[in-house]
């Protein structure tokens, strides 16, 4: 009996310190897609700004609300804009970044179709 | 022949392509440049009020019809102190109440920053971890926003100045 209750503890801490560690995983995740607004070129994870500071807080506040990641991201948009995020989402404002090199793949395919199979024959 | 017109037509056009984007991303600015003339609603939070531990409704404080100016400060901000006078100048105005959230700072050096230029809000709320100003939207301090009807009509970045007064004054016209 004594032992089963050891192993029961055991057992709790071990599966305690597995979702903290997901929890923390999940805030990393976010706030390295998240761009520190007032320190260019970093992002909120890598930063220690005020800014950064505070952000990195309310995402994990957030996650404790039981928000999930996209949730958080839409939050944040709706905050700051696009901007922000650095895995930019498809929307109406970038569709032409996002379709660009297959655009550009496209063409040149056509290009490389044209010159070299087509002459061939 | 036809050949080498359409491979000059395709590259051309994959220049212009290419040309018009990096000539488009130049004007761009990288820095970040947040929309000011902003119509959002205010942010549904409970905040502590400065120096008590006292809880309040943020929805509560902006119940009013009249205009709001919510400004973040704190007393370790150096553009605080210069635009003070500012807010000093628009506490005059009886139908504007001016809402204070003092911003990651010492409560101690926060008062004696009050003192010593004088208190211009009528109500001041405390922000200890910087969560609440970006509820808000905000990314530095100081910060101010215009709000009627529970909606943040204006947001300026950056210290009070002439120019920012007249912009407010102008807004506050259009209503009265």
């Amino acid at each position: 009996m004594k032992y089963i209750r050891y192993l029961i503890i055991i057992f709790f801490v071990f599966t305690l310190n597995f979702s903290y560690a997901q929890e923390k995983n999940l805030t990393n995740k976010i706030t390295k897609n998240l761009r520190c607004l007032i320190c260019q070129g970093q992002s909120v994870y890598d930063s220690d700004s005020e800014f950064a500071i505070s952000l990195k807080i309310l995402v994990e506040k957030k996650i404790a609300e039981g928000l999930s990641e996209k949730q958080i991201y839409g939050y944040l948009k709706d905050k700051y804009g696009d901007w922000i995020l650095y895995d930019t989402e498809f929307s109406k404002n970038t569709y032409f970044l996002w379709l660009l090199p297959i655009l550009v793949f496209i063409i040149s395919g056509i290009v490389v179709l044209k010159l070299f199979i087509i002459k061939k024959n | 022949m036809k050949n080498k017109i359409f491979l000059k037509i395709v590259l051309i056009t994959i220049f212009l392509i290419i040309f018009l984007v990096f000539y488009q991303g130049l004007k761009n600015s990288n820095i970040y440049t947040p929309n000011t003339n902003i119509k959002k609603d205010i942010p549904l939070l409970n905040v502590k009020i400065f120096g008590t531990n006292e809880v309040i409704k943020l929805k509560k404080i902006f119940e009013d019809d009249k205009f709001y100016l919510m400004n973040i400060w704190a007393s370790w901000c150096v553009p605080c102190r210069d635009e003070h006078p500012f807010l000093m100048k628009i506490k005059n105005n009886k139908n504007i109440k001016i809402i204070g959230l003092n911003y990651k700072d010492n409560y101690k050096n926060a008062k004696n920053f009050l003192n010593e230029l004088d208190n211009p809000y009528n109500l001041i709320l405390s922000d200890n971890d910087g969560t609440i100003a970006i509820e808000w939207g905000a990314y530095g301090v100081p910060e101010t926003y215009l709000i009627h009807k529970k909606k943040i009509i204006k947001k300026i970045i950056g210290p009070l100045n002439e120019e920012s007064l007249l912009e407010i004054k102008r807004l506050f016209d259009e209503v009265y």
